[in-house]
């Protein structure tokens, strides 16, 4: 028997709200047009067992922290958050509780209850209802006023056994505070299981939150994501996604600027082979002045794997001064790889500045031959170039032990080693 | 140590090359000159095996083997080295350790030793100083972001580290400004030593200047039109190409070296 959570009447409102809006909802399917080429059929045959508090976990998951991150280390196991595998002791200021406690703590239930639910709405979007309705814990991350925090702070995702786990992320970065979040999705083993998972990050005024999302879920696993942004005036939002595992992923990213002077950078890297499919659904919304946003997205892809990038800016009405770039670029390194990429653009104010572009492309005969040149095989030619593809992004990332993880990832994909 | 043979080369079907004869021996520069379009950048390319060219006719003697069936990595394992005219920018990977990788490569083919980063790092050190590079250029991804001229003299840092037997510089002097055509040509002269044979493909005389040939060969139309010492490259430069308009009647065999007089 599953232990009941406590109750707390919002919350099983929310949730009994939500539940019926799944219930008409149901999984999205390929008929929705933002889910033309990912096909969750195969997901919604299966059946995983809901996760339940207290699933016990088989590996320390202290092997999957980051070093970086000094004692700020929170543990979510299949959607729970476990206070016991969590270290709390390097997190200063910075308040990290179970959501569940946040929605009925009288010191954090107004700011808990304002947010939660609000940008990762769930009445139009089956995923996030289902994800609403099996709420029952989660974490909530508060970086108070003025508070600046250098070190990292990581969130893991660890899912063990073959489940359906609802992960559930609330931030929120107070005025002016300054804090860097890692995300990590990870699993105990090779198993197949179902992580829907979504974040939903609140960054007020003057606040800077660079955010990072690592994927590294099982090669069996289906996971689904959203992450839903909201930048106050001034705030500053940068965050890169890299998805590495899964049979099947997506990951929706929101960012909704609606006050003036905000600026963000949603980058992002997939890597997918085999029979992999990983699909990333963007909108940067620009409904005020004076924003500027910054998007690079990359894939590299192999085998029989398949990617889908969907980009949309929308700078509505008013949103003058607006600022906007996008690019994504793909790598397809064998013939039966595939990959459908869709740029868009909706502008309605007159005074911009915005930008995007896609490319599909292979390995540079002039750039293969000029190593070649140099006395280099074409096997080993190949993996340097296509690691120097997946570089771009990964130089950006500003955490040592991330990047070499995917230097390393990226390489021994490629069999390649260097030092 | 070269020697191409009524050497017939084409791109998409079309011809280029319609029969070059060269012989190049140790220690000897050649200066391949020529309009534009004559076929001197196809002929550099050939040489070092770009699979966009293919080779229609004739042969291609080096140190005793058919070059043409080497491949283009082999070519370069076994010492023959072209210098860009476009250098490739390889991001992610640096300097040191796109050299190590070619240095050691080419090191594993001739059976001797490999180096580690340490010990690359005192040759790299050595190697630098002929084309008077800054350390912080080994850190930097391999040409990105790098001026022309800066690629440039990346280009003769790579043949001074691979020290090659043959290097076809394909035009080394394009887009370089006075004082970086000195370090760069200044590198190349230091690195020309009795066993190895340098070919320099250019436009322009200016760079002969520095890099004096021994024999300058005037491409036209596919073809050697004009041959001689390093006075036909001052006599182009004052009456230009125009009057090497047809191809010397025979360009086979020898060079004429009166052809110019």
């Amino acid at each position: 028997m599953r232990e009941l959570s406590p109750t707390v009447p919002w919350l099983e409102l929310v949730r009994a709200s939500a539940m019926d809006r799944f219930e008409q909802l149901g999984f999205p399917t390929v008929k929705d047009e933002n889910w033309k080429y990912t096909n969750l059929a195969p997901l919604a045959k299966q059946s995983f067992v809901p996760a339940s508090r207290g699933d016990k976990v088989s590996i320390d998951p202290a092997r999957f922290v980051y070093p970086e991150t000094k004692n700020a280390h929170l543990v979510v196991v299949n959607g729970f958050f476990s206070e016991e595998l969590s270290d709390k002791t390097g997190l200063e200021n910075v308040v990290a509780v179970d959501l569940l406690t946040a929605v009925s703590d009288a010191r954090y239930n107004k700011v808990a209850r304002a947010y939660l639910a609000r940008n990762a709405g769930y009445h139009n979007n089956g995923l996030a209802a289902l994800n609403t309705a099996f709420l029952q814990s989660g974490l909530f991350l508060l970086v108070p006023k003025n508070v600046k925090v250098d070190a990292p702070i990581q969130v893991t995702f660890v899912t063990d056994g073959e489940t359906a786990s609802f992960p559930r992320l609330l931030v929120v970065s107070e005025e002016h505070s300054s804090a860097t979040l890692i995300e990590s999705f990870v699993s105990t083993g090779e198993q197949q299981y179902f992580t829907n998972a979504i974040a939903e990050v609140i960054v007020k005024e003057g606040a800077r939150l660079e955010h990072y999302r690592m994927q590294r879920e099982s090669e069996k696993a289906f996971h689904t994501s959203l992450t839903s942004a909201e930048l106050g005036r001034n705030g500053s939002y940068d965050t890169t996604s890299i998805n590495l595992g899964g049979r099947l992923s997506r990951h929706d990213i929101s960012v909704v600027m609606d006050n003036e002077g905000a600026e963000c950078w949603v980058d992002g890297l997939y890597l997918a082979g085999g029979d992999q499919h990983t699909d990333t659904h963007s909108v940067i919304d620009h409904q005020q002045p004076h924003c500027n946003s910054h998007q690079l997205y990359k894939g590299i892809l192999d085998g029989n794997a398949r990617a889908v990038f969907n980009g949309k800016i929308f700078v509505r009405e008013g949103a003058q001064k607006t600022d906007a770039m996008q690019t994504n670029k793909n790598l397809l390194l064998s013939p039966q790889a595939r990959v459908d990429t869709k740029p868009q653009l909706e502008i309605y104010a007159d005074d911009v500045k915005c930008a995007h572009g896609a490319a599909v492309g292979q390995i540079d005969q002039e750039e293969l031959f000029y190593l070649q040149a140099r006395g280099i095989n074409p096997e080993l030619a190949r993996s340097l170039l296509t690691y120097g593809f997946a570089e771009e992004v990964i130089e950006k990332i500003k955490i040592d032990s991330i990047k070499s993880q995917l230097d390393e990832f990226v390489l021994r994909q490629l069999n390649t080693q260097l030092e | 140590m070269l020697e191409i043979r009524n050497l017939h080369a084409a791109i998409d079907g079309n011809e280029i090359l319609k029969g070059i004869n060269l012989t190049v021996k140790k220690g000897e520069i050649h200066a391949i000159m020529g309009p534009n379009g004559s076929g001197k950048s196809t002929l550099a390319k050939v040489l070092a095996g770009h699979p966009q060219y293919e080779v229609t006719k004739g042969e291609v003697i080096y140190e005793g083997r058919n070059l043409l069936e080497l491949a283009p990595d082999e070519r370069a394992r076994e010492g023959v080295f072209m210098a860009f005219q476009y250098p490739i920018e390889v991001p992610g990977v640096s300097n040191a350790q796109f050299l190590r990788l070619a240095y050691n490569e080419k090191q594993k083919h001739l059976g001797k030793e490999e180096l580690d980063p340490l010990e690359f790092k005192d040759l790299l050190k050595e190697k630098a100083k002929v084309v008077e590079m800054d350390s912080s250029f080994m850190t930097r991804s391999v040409n990105e972001g790098f001026s022309g001229g800066e690629k440039k003299r990346n280009e003769i840092l790579q043949m001074a580290v691979l020290e090659p037997k043959l290097a076809v510089l394909d035009e080394t002097d394009s887009g370089l400004d006075i004082d970086a055509l000195r370090v760069v040509a200044g590198g190349v002269n230091k690195l020309l030593t009795p066993d190895n044979a340098i070919i320099v493909v250019t436009h322009y005389q200016r760079l002969l200047n520095y890099i004096v040939p021994h024999y300058v060969h005037v491409l036209a139309g596919g073809r050697i039109a004009r041959e001689g010492g390093k006075e036909l490259a001052l006599e182009l430069e004052s009456k230009g190409y125009d009057w090497i308009t047809t191809p010397a009647k025979d360009a086979v065999g020898s060079a004429n070296l009166n052809a110019a007089n």
